[in-house]
């Protein structure tokens, strides 16, 4: 309570400082700049990408219209909506039993699902990669949403034990004493109350997976190109409008879902209950 | 209802983690391990490992092997490793020096002015890493943004040759990991009891005297947090050495990324690998212990 007294008293400070907005704001340019000349340039008609001569749409045209970008787009796709079905599903079963009281072996498990977290991506990637080679598993898709699902599940897992550990046992009480047996509170009434974490969950391991970029780049064989993986060897070859095209629209899908995820926890926020 | 869950409490549980426990540790834990024990072998030209034991792996961080079988000193890897560590620090310290005062520009607005700004700093930590290092190049290229204006206006007459460097680089790391520096530094500003600030004023300390004898001891946990969550995180970046740094500068993870595509030298990959974990490891020790002081400042 103090620091809400104080805050309001430090508010007649604010105009002391003028530098500090200049500051925050020449910070924001700074973050959003670079993203905003990227999505301009790709409606640039000139060839050369960073030379300006009139709007078009037709880099966006012929992006879309490769057979490449085309399939990469429906791996990544493929990948996102398999990892995230799975790891929502692995990671909702955890969240439940790791948030119901204390047992042997809740810390190690917990230490286990964060894991992905902590370790550098570069080295699951190439742990992966060796380990997929020992047990002689081909590398394509399904090498690639393995180790997708793997690095999901912290994610997913994060917003579901959230909700739960901000969710009042009251109604489950009230469940039991109506004769509803386990299952029963389990479908009617816990499932409801957690369903916006379990799709929070769901939206952070689609935008993880579908941004990952370094571990596919390990674990994808031959003709298993993802988004990230062909817009990588696209940069290699140097700047080009399509490019700029086909960033621009993975920019906008994670946008897209991380507003849609910022909404959803909004919205939590309004209806968890106080404790 | 037909279905019915184990009535073992204990059964119940192990069901319901036994799935993500499970492949967490068969496909992230076990493959660890597996390349540990790969630096100790020898290495397949091919790729893999050749059965046995060798420390040619460890040895090669330190030394290249003449022709005659002796060990030269070769700072060349140690190098690439110090090169990361140097670059990891610069990004940090910069991160640190522009978020801070964004922190502490955002603590003072009105709730929902805060809740707007932390989303804007918190949407480029989840859209594309490399979309994102991508767009600096349209910045610091030739005939860039930077350059363009430079070079019309005749203030330069060559390229200023911004990218694939040190600073390119530098430039990249505080762009991908800053929202994770100003993130934990803003969580513990706003627990930050700012009648102490007023205090201070009220004693005649200057504005500056106020934020370092005041404001940063008391949010030093968070400070570390984001510190060592960028320090670390740089440290073990591909992609804005990959694609600002143009793959002439290497870092640590571009280095071991290389032993396992071209160079086809597992055992020293693995060895590197080794290396980066240790230092994650520290790296996230004090991190942890910097986090629960945080909590502890919250209780």
């Amino acid at each position: 309570m103090a620091s809400n007294i104080g805050r309001a008293s430090s508010d007649t400070n604010k105009g002391k400082i003028p530098w500090l907005k200049l500051w925050a704001c020449i910070f924001f340019v700074y973050l959003y700049g670079p993203i905003a000349v990227l999505i301009g340039f790709s409606f640039n008609d000139n060839r050369i990408a960073q030379v300006w001569t009139e709007f078009s749409t037709k880099w966006y045209t012929k992006a879309f219209s490769n057979e490449a970008i085309q399939n990469a787009i429906i791996n990544s796709l493929i990948v996102a909506s398999v990892a995230t079905v799975a790891s929502t599903l692995f990671a909702t079963m955890a969240a439940l039993v790791l948030s119901k009281g204390k047992f042997r072996g809740q810390n190690i498990s917990l230490g286990i699902i964060s894991l992905p977290l902590l370790v550098p991506e570069i080295a699951t990637a190439v742990a992966t990669l060796s380990f997929f080679a020992a047990i002689n598993l081909p590398l394509g898709l399904s090498s690639i949403i393995i180790a997708h699902i793997v690095f999901c599940i912290p994610f997913a897992f994060m917003p579901i034990r959230a909700r739960l550990a901000g969710m009042d046992d009251t109604l489950q009480e009230a469940g039991r004493d109506l004769y509803a047996n386990d299952i029963q509170v389990l479908w009617y009434v816990i499932l409801p109350q957690l369903k916006p974490g379990i799709f929070a969950g769901a939206i952070l391991a689609f935008i993880i997976s579908i941004d990952d970029f370094i571990i596919s780049l390990m674990v994808a064989g031959a003709g298993a190109t993802t988004l990230p993986l062909y817009i990588y060897g696209m940069i290699r070859l140097g700047v080009s409008p399509e490019i700029n095209a086909v960033s621009t629209v993975l920019f906008l899908i994670s946008l897209t879902l991380v507003g849609i995820y910022w909404f959803i926890s909004k919205q939590n926020e309004g209806t968890s209950y106080a404790h | 209802m037909e279905i019915k869950l184990p009535a073992n409490p204990m059964t119940r549980r192990w069901l319901g983690l036994a799935p993500s426990v499970i492949i967490i540790f068969v496909f992230m834990v076990l493959p660890i391990l597996l390349l540990a024990v790969y630096s100790f072998k020898p290495a397949d030209s091919y790729g893999g490992v050749e059965p046995g034991f060798s420390l040619d792996a460890w040895t090669q961080l330190f030394f290249d092997r003449d022709l005659d079988d002796t060990l030269i000193f070769d700072p060349v890897y140690l190098q690439i490793i110090w090169r990361s560590i140097v670059l990891a620090a610069i990004g940090t310290t910069l991160s640190f020096l522009v978020g801070f005062p964004v922190a502490w520009y955002i603590v003072q607005q009105k709730k929902e002015t805060r809740d707007i700004l932390l989303l804007l700093v918190t949407i480029p930590f989840w859209t594309n890493l490399l979309v994102r290092a991508y767009s600096w190049i349209l910045i610091l290229g030739k005939n860039g943004m930077i350059e363009q204006p430079l070079l019309a206006l005749g203030i330069i007459d060559d390229s200023l040759e911004l990218m694939y460097g040190n600073l390119a680089i530098s430039v990249g790391l505080v762009y991908s990991y800053i929202p994770l520096m100003i993130l934990p530094i803003y969580a513990s500003l706003e627990k930050l009891d700012f009648g102490l600030i007023e205090a201070g004023h009220d004693l005649y300390a200057d504005r500056f005297t106020v934020i370092r004898q005041i404001v940063i001891p008391l949010c030093a946990p968070g400070i570390v947090a984001g510190c060592i969550l960028v320090f670390v995180l740089s440290l073990g970046d591909f992609i804005s050495p990959s694609v600002l740094g143009g793959g002439k500068k290497m870092m640590l993870s571009n280095l071991i990324q290389f032993q396992f595509s071209s160079a086809r030298n597992w055992p020293f990959g693995g060895a590197l690998t080794m290396l980066l974990l240790i230092l994650v490891g520290i790296g996230s020790w004090f991190y942890i212990k910097a986090s629960r002081k945080v909590e502890a400042m919250e209780k």
